[in-house]
């Protein structure tokens, strides 16, 4: 990851108009990777159908057809019903809103306070950031998974512990990241000028070192996108996520995994296929957006 | 060298004493009175009021936390609310199956994974890499639980060729024991394949762009000599190191796996003491999973260190 940090910041030193020039750059060579293309309409797709999904639906993802349960796929159904006559069809197009939205949050909220962190212990440093960095090191020794089930037992499962748990997670994570290029970019000489200058240590921080380690901060932000769509899905899977009956994949699974023995595959094959397709679109993404700003 | 281990396991152990205290606040953050968990609703608040006073749950946080310490130390995790009994023969054999399915995973997906990074690079560019990266790029996003869905439908049940549950009949031999760990393990082994790949693939190609290498090949020697002598083995030491820091996610991964597959490891019982919200077993089985962690994450560095002598004198991160 840190590799990621060497690119921008070297041309940004000498003013505003270079690191928009690479940004441009960056973002045409984006579109030339095929990587890039084929995540970004995958997770195209799932945006759309997180907005319009319960628009479209033939039909809603909550009505129950008690005389046609576990009904395999047909034209009225198109991927048939679950246990309780739910359509799957409707319950995959509109399950992706929830995770989206969370998973969305959770990041944002995660890059927000982990870049804030992660700009005053990789400026200040002292023993702000040595305490910090041990707090970091204890949360990092426990999986990510087993910290959210943990918290989440304590707290009560709803989409809004659910985003805090994740994002508050995510923080000293992208704190790490954001510090080591903080650390690599304070000894450069526009920082020196800057507090010569006798700029403020919070202007310094916004204004001079913000700017110049987005880079690493973008990145990390879709690697960790990737993740928390990963992670809301699983504690769904687990009860300790999404609470019902909103349609939500992850649930769905938990719900009906064991009635995949009695024949009834699609109550299970179709959202399981969702949630791949969308982590691995959001990954492809990443990955595309950690090589272009790699090189 | 000794005093870099020495500051290493002092920073290990100032970590874990900042860990026992965030799980054991969290524990206490949790809602339900211990006494009503136990005695349920019908109890009278008399009743709940006594077995509070009795489990000392009632005592100041900071005299609960250096008791629960002390007892720690010296090898008592406390009685769990859920199953009335001591804790640490729970933890004890739950840590032994979880060992068991990791050992299973680590050893399916490590030389797999390791091989699929080299031609991956030494094939760089060209289609077979492409293949090879986008399908270990699609496996490290998945959730084990998805991965674990799609094995059992192809393999338990259209194929019906492996089995899905992971506890084998009681006294089953070996070899059972280790057939009813194949899903599950691959499962697991999923995420790590797709970690070990990009690690191997990257150590790789770093080596194959050294100046030893350019020397070896410019020398004279055959391709696969340069290859065997000097890029593999300067590109595997760091990755087969790195393996051992995944330990943590491999121990996440467990907790769902453990749970699809209904086998009583580690995972699991952190998941029935979440559920049932049964404190005490909660916070031993976290704690555990965190000392594992820990010493794993210590291994691997000093393992690390050793073999690459040029970090030993390194100052910051």
């Amino acid at each position: 990851m840190s590799a990621a940090v060497g690119d921008v910041p070297v041309a940004a030193g000498s003013g505003e108009s270079d690191v928009s020039h690479v940004r441009r750059e960056q973002w045409r060579e984006l579109r030339k990777s095929k990587t890039f293309l084929v995540g970004a309409t995958i997770l195209a797709f799932w945006i759309v159908c997180a907005i319009v999904g319960y628009r479209v639906v033939p039909h809603t993802p909550f009505e129950q057809d008690l005389l046609r349960t576990n009904a395999s796929p047909s034209t009225a159904h198109w991927f048939g019903t679950d246990q309780i006559g739910r359509d799957v069809f409707a319950r995959v197009i509109t399950g992706v809103r929830v995770v989206l939205v969370v998973a969305f949050l959770a990041t944002v909220l995660g890059t927000v306070l982990g870049t804030a962190l992660g700009l005053l212990t990789g400026y200040l440093r002292g023993w702000v950031d040595e305490a910090i960095s041990r707090f970091v090191d204890a949360l990092l020794a426990l999986p990510l998974v087993i910290t959210a089930v943990v918290v989440i037992a304590a707290l009560g499962p709803s989409n809004v512990t659910v985003t805090i748990c994740i994002g508050v997670i995510f923080t000293p994570l992208i704190a790490r990241t954001v510090r080591t290029a903080v650390i690599q970019e304070r000894e450069l000489d526009y920082i020196t000028a800057a507090r010569l200058r006798n700029e403020s240590a919070l202007y310094i921080m916004l204004s001079e070192l913000l700017p110049n380690v987005l880079s690493p901060v973008m990145v990390e932000f879709t690697v960790r996108l990737g993740y928390a769509v990963f992670t809301v899905a699983t504690l769904s899977f687990l009860g300790f996520g999404i609470p019902p009956p909103t349609p939500d994949w992850g649930d769905d699974i938990a719900d009906n995994i064991s009635v995949v023995a009695a024949g009834y595959w699609w109550e299970v094959l179709f959202a399981a296929g969702a949630i791949a397709s969308l982590v691995i679109a959001v990954n492809l993404v990443a990955d595309a957006i950690e090589k272009v700003t790699d090189e | 060298m000794a005093v870099y281990i020495l500051k290493r396991l002092g920073l290990a152990l100032i970590t874990l004493w900042i860990l026992s205290m965030i799980i054991f606040w969290v524990g206490q953050q949790l809602p339900g009175d211990p006494g009503r968990t136990i005695l349920g609703n019908l109890a009278t608040p008399a009743g709940v009021a006594a077995l509070d006073h009795k489990l000392g749950v009632d005592r100041p946080i900071v005299t609960q936390y250096t008791d629960w310490v002390t007892k720690l130390a010296h090898g008592d995790m406390g009685s769990s609310y859920s199953f009335q009994a001591p804790i640490r023969p729970f933890i004890t054999s739950a840590l032994e199956n979880s060992l068991k399915l990791a050992l299973v995973a680590f050893f399916m997906c490590v030389p797999l994974a390791i091989v699929s990074g080299v031609i991956a690079a030494l094939k760089s560019g060209e289609w077979v890499d492409r293949a090879i990266s986008v399908f270990g790029l699609s496996l490290l996003g998945l959730p084990e639980f998805v991965s674990g869905v799609f094995l059992i439908m192809i393999f338990g049940i259209w194929l019906n060729v492996l089995p899905v549950g992971a506890t084998p009949p009681a006294g089953a031999d070996p070899f059972t024991q280790v057939f009813h760990l194949i899903l599950p393990a691959i499962a697991i082994a999923c995420v790590l394949f797709g970690y070990i790949m990009r690690m191997a693939r990257a150590g790789t190609i770093e080596a194959l762009n050294s100046d030893y290498t350019r020397t070896a090949v410019l020398k004279g020697l055959p391709t696969k000599t340069v290859v065997r002598r000097h890029v593999l083995r300067n590109a595997l030491l760091p990755t087969i190191t790195v393996v051992a820091t995944q330990v943590g996610y491999l121990i996440g991964g467990l907790l769902v796996v453990e749970y699809l597959f209904h086998y009583n490891g580690i995972g699991s019982l952190t998941f029935k003491a979440a559920q049932a919200k049964d404190f005490p077993l909660l916070e031993s089985t976290v704690l555990t999973i965190g000392v594992v962690y820990l010493v794993a994450t210590l291994i691997a560095d000093i393992t690390y260190t050793l073999l690459n002598p040029r970090l030993r004198l390194g100052g910051d991160t």
